[in-house]
């Protein structure tokens, strides 16, 4: 991936940043505090990030509680959902990165993921946290909900709320969140 | 237009190692506690063996159903198969049911791609006569990159020991290692080899002993036996058994002269004290039961890549 600037600048489309990476780094500390508050300390909390964009979000975020909660580890699963998917022979699915979980049975489970959109990718992820174990609970955290929820889905911890079109794309990394329209689309 | 994994060469290297990824992740999912996953929900998958099998025949099935894919299972000896029905009128009965793969084997070569015309399913080759047997070689080179982690497959040396001649499973992991890049040499008499090797790529021996204790550039990195089918013996081209054993058979004395890192393999069912002796056959080199295992991810990934992955529709829209 290009670096932010460099995107902005491009001829297709009107692409803009609509978080820095310092707004990036205070959204993650933000939800980290939050994670924190909502469950009276970090007693049986596990994130997990989805495959691919929440993997880097999960880490970041087990990161920033560890620094203001005096090193206290939370650790940090990564969950494949891509074979729980219901778009399956409609476009193609194939995994990126195996599942690689810690012991979910009577855990409160933090799902991961960079942007909320129709809430398909979370439908498939809860199913996939079911094969898995029986945690006590799960919350959800997003860096972005961008709407157009085609479930009923609601995140527990947002980092920003975007309203988008359907013809936008939303890209979310480390360096910061940027929209841009879809080349065409017009 | 469906696709097929019909044979190795039609898979092509970018193929294999697509194929090779995807087992990795289902070897993931076999791990877990409930190993199961919706990925193929409403497909159906016939089993159609007009040949003896029992381990691959149950590894597809088990991979079906891992995938949540319907099984039906087909068996020449309790169907009309015996009562005179042709081949297309299998397929076609089969075919009229609504499924959406075939998993074949036949003792006649080319049988995929025969009964290719008469579905619309997708095919896979279990075995064709002394064809091809594409999943096995896609199994073993699966467990040779799990077991030799940190090689690179043109960085191995294999050798083949048998009956090559006979066997498809040997046609089928030259073609994969040698599209991948391994060295392979194969270690058999002059009668348990084909009339030519043309086109192989492989370098050929009648002294299994030079081979195992070979070091240095030539060292071996996987031995692999293949079954010696013991009819073989009545048509003459082995004189007997223990004189095959004693020239061509993995012993506990050829065993203990690999490089200490090298694997033993078997595609199964072993003839213990025959091609390998019962106590390498059971040594920690030995990769046999991990190849059992491996089978079933590789399956998975083959049934999903067909019927799931959504690859045809990618290349449809190219």
């Amino acid at each position: 991936m290009s670096d932010a600037s460099e995107r902005a600048a491009s001829p297709i489309g009107a692409a803009s940043e609509v978080l820095s990476a310092a707004d990036v780094r205070r959204a993650i500390t933000r939800i980290g505090h939050e994670i924190v508050e909502r469950n009276r300390g970090l007693d049986g909390v596990v994130l997990v990030g989805i495959q691919t964009g929440g993997v880097w979000l999960a880490e970041r975020l087990g990161a920033a509680i560890a620094g203001f909660e005096d090193g206290a580890t939370v650790p940090v699963g990564t969950l494949d959902v891509s074979f729980y998917r219901d778009d399956i022979g409609l476009r193609p699915v194939v995994p990126s990165a195996p599942t690689a979980l810690p012991a979910l049975d009577g855990r409160v489970v933090v799902l991961v993921d960079d942007v909320l959109y129709t809430g398909r990718t979370i439908r498939a992820a809860l199913d996939a946290l079911n094969d898995h174990g029986r945690p006590r609970a799960v919350q959800l955290a997003v860096l972005v909900d961008r709407g157009h929820r085609e479930l009923p889905i609601r995140p527990d911890f947002v980092g920003k709320n975007l309203p988008t079109s359907r013809e936008e794309t939303v890209t979310v990394e480390p360096e910061g969140v940027v929209i841009e329209r879809r080349g065409g689309a017009r | 237009m469906s696709r097929h994994l019909r044979s190795i060469e039609e898979l092509g290297v970018d193929g294999i190692r697509t194929l090779l990824d995807l087992a990795g992740h289902m070897a993931e999912v076999n791990r877990r506690s409930i190993p199961k996953v919706p990925a193929l929900r409403g497909k159906t998958v016939v089993s159609l063996f007009f040949e003896d099998s029992t381990r691959t025949r149950l590894s597809f099935e088990t991979a079906a159903k891992r995938l949540s894919a319907d099984v039906m299972t087909f068996s020449a000896s309790s169907s009309s198969a015996n009562k005179g029905e042709s081949l297309r009128d299998t397929v076609e009965t089969l075919d009229a049911m609504g499924i959406d793969a075939v998993v074949v084997r036949h003792k006649s070569s080319g049988v995929p791609w025969q009964i290719a015309r008469w579905t619309d399913a997708s095919i896979v080759n279990a075995g064709d006569g002394w064809h091809a047997h594409p999943t096995q070689a896609l199994l073993d080179c699966y467990t040779i990159r799990d077991r030799l982690p940190g090689r690179r497959f043109d960085d191995l040396h294999v050798a083949i020991v048998g009956d090559v001649k006979h066997s498809r499973v040997a046609r089928s992991d030259v073609a994969a290692l040698r599209a991948l890049g391994a060295r392979v040499t194969v270690v058999a008499p002059p009668t348990l080899l084909p009339p030519s090797l043309d086109g192989w790529g492989v370098e050929v021996s009648h002294d299994l002993d030079a081979v195992v204790g070979a070091r240095g550039s030539d060292a071996l990195d996987v031995a692999y036996v293949l079954r010696m089918q013991l009819e073989r013996q009545e048509q003459a081209l082995v004189p007997t058994l223990r004189e095959y054993t004693s020239c061509f058979g993995l012993t506990p004395e050829r065993a203990a002269r690999l490089p200490d890192h090298a694997l033993v393999m078997h595609p199964g069912p072993m003839n213990r004290g025959v091609e390998i002796a019962p106590e390498v056959a059971d040594s920690p080199r030995s990769v046999v039961t991990a190849q059992v295992a491996n089978g079933v991810a590789v399956r998975m990934a083959v049934l999903y890549w067909l019927l799931g992955s959504g690859a045809d529709l990618a290349k449809e829209a190219e």
